[in-house]
C-alpha cells in the first residue's frame, strides 16, 4: 500500500518528474519565463523580458485512453495542453504553479499536477483527466457517483483535481482509511472548505468500488 | 408546517457537471476569433502615469490593440477605476493589451514604454492619520460612501491625539462616523467590572480558487460577457453601467463561479475590460487574470485597529460598550466592515449603552470589499476574547456570559434601535452546549499531556439575512411541467436551487417535474438579489413562494372559467387544480396552462405586474405565450433586520514546545429558522469553520511599510488551511425555529458560521494558555510559543503587517 504524499517536488509525485528536472527542462527549452504564457500565470509586471518561442513539434499523447496527434511548444504544460489544444477544460488552473491541485491528473496512475508537467515528457505514459473517468455508456465513475452523493463539491472549481487524487489513492489502496484519505488529498486546496464532505465522499468510493 | 420538498436533501442540478468536468467556468468558454487580453498594472503602490508609449508594442504582428484608462469611463471620485492613470496599489490595472495569444501579449507589455511617477504610500491606516503623514490618494487619505454617496476627504489627528494613548492603546482623534444610545458614564458607572483593550485584525484576501477572467463580445448589438460572478440578474445593471450601455443590452453568463466569498458578489470594474477591448478591436477578448493578479484585482477584506471599552455587571451583563475602529479601507471607496461591526456589537451582546466611533482610512493596498462577514467577522475576533476575559475576571462561566447577554425576538439595536424578524442564538448556544457536552468538556481545560495541553472554546457570529422587494418567476407548460426561473448566481451553495423548490412545494409539484432555470440573462430570469450578504435563503424563497401564490391564483381563475363557479372554489394538489366540492372537477396543470396561452393577458404573460423590475418585465415578455405564468414581486410584510447567528464550540489541543495546535473537535450551531436543504447547511457550517480556521489561526496579508510591495502573493505564501490543518470531521445542528417574516421560516447563514469558528479558535487558544488575552488574529504559532514560554509578544499591540 502506498499513500500517495503530496510536495509537488518529489519524483513520486511527478510520476519521474521531479521540480527541479521540469525546471531544468524549461532552461533547456530557451524560454524561461514565458512557460506557461499561453494563458493566465504569466509572472507580475516587472519580469525580464524573454520572447517566446520554440518550435511547436507534433507529437502523440495517450489521453484518455485514445491517442491526440497535437502541435506542442518545448515549455508547454500539459495542463496548457489539455485546455487548450485538446478542448478539455475539466482540468482546471487555480495558481499555474504547483500550489493548489485544480490541475491533478493521473499519469499512468500517479496523480500529478498538470500545471507543473511539461507535456513533452508525457509521452508514452497513460494521461487520464476527469473527461476520462465516465465508463463508455456514459455511467458515472464510482468517485464521481460518490461526490454527488455526499455533496461534495461546492463551487465546484477544486472537483476534479480532488477526483483524481481520489481516483489515484483508490487504485493503490482500495480501501484507505480516512486518515489515509486526508493525506491523499493534501495537495488539493478547496478554499470553501469543502474538505470534510471530500473525505466522506472518498470513503463512500471506496466502500462502494 | 410540514413540507414534502423543504428540508430534504435533494441532488442539485449543477452538481453533476462540476464532477465531470463539463462545468464552464469564464475562462472554459471558447469562441470564433478570441484573442487574448492581458493587464500591464503597476510595480509600485502609488504613482502618476506620465506617458504611455505602446508604439513598438502596436506594431507587433499578431498585437491587437491597448486600452487605457483614457478608453474607458472615469468612475469618478473615490470609486473603483476601470484602468486607470494613478495606480493606487501595486497590481493596480494601469493598461490592457490584446494579442493572438497570452505569450504575445505578455511581450507586447515588456515593449511598453511606461513612465511613472512615484508617489508618496502608505500601509498603515495610523501612519496617514498623523500629522504630516502619507496619504494613499492625491485627494485625501479618508474615503467610503454616506447614504450611498462616495466621497473623499483629508483627515489628519493632532499630536495631542496620539499622545492621549497610552503605550499599547489605540489612539483615538476625531471620528469621520459615530453615533451613541443611552448613556455611557451611567453605564460604566452600573459596572461590576470594566475592560478597556486595543486590538487589531488583519485585512484578508478572498482566495477564490478560480481567477476572474472574463470574455467578452459583441453580436448584433449586443454585448456579451462571461464572468466569474457570485451572482447572475443582480450585476447586470452595474456591469451595464461599467460598460455604457443600456442593461437589456447586456447578455450576462455566470452558470458558474469557482468561489467567490463577497469579492464577486456584484459586476466589479475589470469585468469591463475586455468588453471595451472587443469594442475596441472587433474581436472576441478573453482577459486571463492570474493568481498573482487575483492578489491584487481580486481585492481583499479591510483590517481593524480599534479600542473597546466594555463594562459587565457581577453576572456578566454588558452595561456599557464604547468601541473606536480605524479601518484600513484601501485605496478607494472601499466597504462599511466598520459600521457593520458597530451593529454587530449592538445586537450580538446587547449593551444597555453604547458609543461607537469609527474613521476608514486609505492604504496603498487592494481594493477593500465584502468578505464573508464584512466587519461583523472581524470583530467576533476581536469581542469574544474580551468575553472570556470577562467571565474570569468576574468568576462566571463562559457560556453564561455569553447567553445572559444574547439578543431576542424583542431585542432593539444599532442607534436606531431597530427590531429583528425574530433571534434564536440562545437557542443556539444552549442546544450546542447540550451536544457539545460543554459542562463536561470544560472540566478538561488546561488538562496537559505530555508538552501538550487542551483548550475548549466558544463564540457567535452575526450577519444580516435576508431582504425583500425582487421577483419571483416561474411557468407551468402545457406539458404540464415547472419552469422556476432564478437570478440567483452559483456560488457554490446550491441555493439557487433550495430557493427555487419553494416555488415547487407552493404548487405541489412532483420535484421530478421541475426544472430550474437560470445561469444566462438570455433565459428570460427575473430580478433577484446577489448571492451575497447571507440573503438568498431569505430573499428568494420570499420571490418563488409569491410566483407560485400567483400562478395558483391564475390556476383557480382558469378553473372557474372553464369549469364554473369561482376562484375560490377550487384548490390545486396532484397537478391538477380541482373543485374542493367535487375534485373529479379539475383541469391538470396541462389543460390550465394549455388554457392560459389560449386566454392570454396576464395569464400567458402578455401582460405582466407594473411594480416588477424592467428585467422581469423583459423577462416576462420574452416567456409570454409559453405558458401560464407565474411573476410578482415580493411586497409581503417585513418588520425589522432579518438576522443569521451562529454558535461555534471547539477543543483545542495546543504544544506549548511549538506552538502548533490540533483542533480535536468543533460543532456550528445556526440560527437559520427554516432548515432548506440540510446537506447544503452542513457544508456552509463547516465550510464556513475551515474559513474561519483560516481567519483567526492561519492566513496573511502583509504589506511591506517600507516599499508598499505585498509579502502575501501566493496560496502557500498566504496560508489558507488544507485539509490537514482542519478536523477530519465537523459536527452541524441548526436551531430550526422558524422565521416569522418569511413564508417558509427560512433566513440566511453563510456569515456567522465563519465567525462563530474564528471566535472558538481563539477561545479555545486562550483557554489552553491559561486565558491570555491575544489583542489579535491571527494567531500564529510564534505568538503561542511567546507566551507559553513568558516572553513578549514580537509585535507591538497595534501594529500592522506582522508576520
Amino acid at each position: 500500500m502506498t499513500v500517495q504524499t503530496f510536495d509537488p517536488g518529489t519524483a513520486q509525485r511527478t510520476g519521474g518528474l521531479s521540480r527541479r528536472e521540469l525546471i531544468k527542462s524549461v532552461i533547456a527549452s530557451g524560454a524561461v519565463v514565458s512557460a506557461g504564457a499561453l494563458l493566465a500565470g504569466c509572472g507580475p509586471n516587472g519580469e525580464t523580458p524573454v520572447k517566446a518561442g520554440g518550435v511547436e513539434r507534433l507529437i502523440s499523447l495517450n489521453v484518455n485512453g485514445k491517442v491526440r496527434r497535437v502541435d506542442v511548444l518545448p515549455q508547454e504544460t500539459l495542463a496548457n495542453t489539455l485546455r487548450y489544444r485538446l478542448g478539455l477544460t475539466g482540468t482546471k488552473l487555480g495558481c499555474d504553479r504547483g500550489e493548489c491541485g485544480a490541475c491533478t491528473i493521473l499519469l499512468d496512475d500517479l496523480p500529478v499536477y498538470g500545471c507543473s508537467t511539461l507535456t513533452h515528457n508525457v509521452r508514452g505514459k497513460a494521461v487520464t483527466t476527469v473527461e476520462g473517468l465516465q465508463a463508455a455508456d456514459g455511467s458515472l465513475h464510482p468517485v464521481q457517483q460518490a461526490f454527488i452523493e455526499e455533496l461534495s463539491p461546492q463551487c465546484g472549481y477544486c472537483t476534479p483535481g480532488q477526483i483524481m487524487s481520489t481516483v489515484a489513492l483508490l487504485k493503490t489502496n482500495a480501501n484507505p482509511s480516512r486518515e489515509e484519505a486526508r493525506q491523499a488529498l493534501a495537495g488539493n486546496l478547496c478554499r470553501c472548505g469543502a474538505y470534510e464532505h471530500y473525505l466522506n465522499g472518498v470513503m463512500r468510493a471506496a466502500q462502494e468500488a | 408546517m410540514s413540507f414534502n420538498l423543504i428540508g430534504k436533501d435533494f441532488t442539485p442540478p449543477d452538481v453533476l457537471a462540476k464532477v465531470t468536468g463539463k462545468a464552464k467556468y469564464s475562462e472554459d468558454f471558447r469562441v470564433e476569433g478570441m484573442v487574448s487580453c492581458r493587464l500591464l498594472s503597476s510595480p509600485m503602490p502609488h504613482g502618476l502615469v506620465r506617458s504611455i508609449d505602446a508604439t513598438a508594442a502596436l506594431a507587433m504582428k499578431g498585437v491587437y490593440g491597448v486600452l487605457t484608462a483614457d478608453d474607458v469611463p472615469d468612475q469618478g471620485g473615490p470609486s473603483r477605476s476601470i484602468l486607470t492613470n494613478e495606480p493606487k496599489y501595486v497590481g493596480d490595472p494601469i493598461l490592457a493589451v490584446a494579442a493572438e495569444t497570452d505569450e504575445l501579449c505578455q511581450d507586447a507589455i515588456e515593449a511598453i514604454i511606461l513612465d511613472l511617477e512615484p508617489l508618496e504610500f502608505t500601509v498603515d491606516p495610523l501612519q496617514s492619520l498623523y500629522p504630516g503623514g502619507p496619504n494613499a490618494r492625491s485627494d485625501g487619505n479618508i474615503a467610503g460612501r454616506k447614504k450611498g454617496a462616495p466621497y473623499v476627504k483629508e483627515t489628519k489627528w493632532s499630536a495631542r491625539d496620539f499622545a492621549a494613548a497610552k503605550e499599547g492603546e489605540l489612539p483615538m482623534g476625531p471620528a469621520e462616523d459615530e453615533w451613541l444610545y443611552g448613556d455611557l458614564e451611567v453605564g460604566f458607572a452600573d459596572s461590576t467590572y470594566v475592560l478597556d483593550e486595543s486590538f487589531v485584525t488583519q485585512g484578508l484576501s478572498h482566495h477564490a480558487l478560480e481567477p476572474r477572467s472574463a470574455l467578452s463580445y459583441w453580436q448584433n448589438g449586443k454585448c456579451f460577457v462571461h464572468a466569474s460572478c457570485q451572482s447572475q440578474s443582480f450585476p447586470v445593471p452595474f456591469l451595464a453601467g461599467y460598460i455604457g450601455i443600456d442593461p437589456a443590452d447586456l447578455v450576462f453568463i455566470a452558470e458558474f463561479c469557482g468561489g467567490g466569498f463577497g469579492g464577486k458578489g456584484t459586476a466589479y470594474p475589470e469585468m469591463a475590460i475586455p468588453a471595451y477591448m472587443s469594442k475596441k478591436i472587433g474581436r472576441p477578448v478573453m482577459m486571463r487574470i492570474s493568481r498573482e493578479e487575483e492578489y491584487f484585482v481580486g481585492s481583499a477584506r479591510p483590517g481593524f485597529q480599534g479600542r473597546l471599552k466594555m463594562g459587565f455587571s457581577a453576572d456578566g451583563r454588558v452595561k456599557a460598550c464604547d468601541l473606536y475602529i480605524v479601518q484600513e479601507n484601501g485605496p478607494d471607496v472601499g466597504m462599511n466592515d466598520y459600521l457593520s461591526a458597530a451593529d454587530a456589537v449592538s445586537l450580538v451582546y446587547t449593551p444597555e449603552n453604547m458609543r461607537f466611533r469609527g474613521i476608514p482610512v486609505q492604504t496603498n493596498t487592494p481594493p477593500r470589499v465584502p468578505q464573508r462577514g464584512p466587519g461583523q467577522n472581524q470583530i467576533a475576533c476581536a469581542v469574544e476574547p474580551l468575553l472570556d476575559k470577562a467571565a474570569a475576571e468576574l468568576g462566571i462561566s463562559r457560556l453564561d456570559i455569553r447567553t445572559i447577554n444574547t439578543p431576542n425576538n424583542g431585542t432593539l439595536f444599532g442607534p436606531k434601535k431597530g427590531k429583528v424578524t425574530s433571534a434564536y442564538l440562545k437557542e443556539a448556544y444552549e442546544k450546542g452546549a447540550e451536544a457539545f457536552e460543554w459542562e463536561r468538556r470544560s472540566k478538561l481545560s488546561g488538562q496537559k499531556n505530555g508538552t501538550k495541553v487542551t483548550g475548549i472554546g466558544l463564540g457567535a457570529a452575526y450577519h444580516s439575512a435576508g431582504y425583500s422587494g425582487f421577483d419571483g418567476l416561474c411557468v407551468i407548460t402545457p406539458q404540464g411541467k415547472l419552469n422556476i426561473h432564478t437570478g440567483v448566481g452559483n456560488l457554490g451553495t446550491y441555493s439557487h436551487t433550495a430557493t427555487s423548490r419553494v416555488a415547487a412545494e407552493m404548487l405541489k409539484m412532483d420535484w421530478a417535474d421541475c426544472t430550474v432555470v437560470r445561469g444566462d440573462s438570455r433565459k428570460h430570469l427575473p430580478w433577484n438579489l446577489a448571492q451575497f450578504g447571507s440573503n438568498t435563503s431569505y430573499t428568494m424563497t420570499r420571490t418563488n413562494y409569491v410566483a407560485a401564490m400567483d400562478a395558483i391564483a391564475k390556476l383557480k381563475e382558469i378553473a372557474a372559467v372553464d369549469l364554473g363557479g369561482s376562484a375560490e372554489d377550487y384548490d390545486i394538489g396532484d397537478g391538477r387544480v380541482f373543485a374542493t366540492a367535487d375534485p373529479s372537477s379539475h383541469l391538470t396543470y396541462a389543460e390550465a396552462a394549455q388554457r392560459a396561452i389560449e386566454l392570454g393577458g396576464k395569464y400567458s404573460g402578455v401582460e405582466a405586474p407594473e411594480d416588477i423590475n424592467p428585467m422581469t418585465t423583459r423577462a416576462v415578455a420574452g416567456l409570454a405565450g409559453t405558458g401560464l405564468i407565474g411573476v410578482a414581486k415580493d411586497t409581503l410584510n417585513q418588520e425589522g433586520t432579518v438576522p443569521a447567528f451562529a454558535a461555534g464550540f471547539m477543543q483545542v489541543e495546543v504544544d506549548l514546545e511549538t506552538g502548533k495546535y490540533e483542533i480535536i473537535d468543533y460543532l456550528g450551531v445556526a440560527d437559520c429558522g427554516t432548515v432548506l436543504h440540510p446537506a447544503g447547511l452542513a457544508q456552509q457550517i463547516k465550510g464556513g469553520a475551515v474559513h474561519g480556521i483560516g481567519l483567526a489561526g492561519y492566513e496573511r496579508h502583509v504589506y511591506d511599510p517600507q516599499n508598499g510591495l505585498p509579502a502575501c502573493v501566493g496560496l502557500n505564501a498566504s496560508k489558507l488551511p488544507t485539509i490537514l490543518d482542519v478536523p477530519s470531521t465537523m459536527d452541524a445542528l441548526a436551531v430550526e425555529i422558524a422565521d416569522p417574516m418569511n413564508p417558509v421560516g427560512a433566513r440566511g447563514i453563510g456569515e456567522p458560521v465563519q465567525g462563530c469558528a474564528a471566535a472558538a479558535l481563539l477561545s479555545a487558544l486562550s483557554d489552553a494558555l491559561g486565558g491570555h488575552y491575544f489583542n489579535r488574529v491571527p494567531v500564529m504559532p510564534d505568538m503561542i510559543l511567546n507566551v507559553a514560554s513568558g516572553r513578549t509578544p514580537s509585535h507591538k499591540p497595534l501594529q500592522v503587517n506582522t508576520f
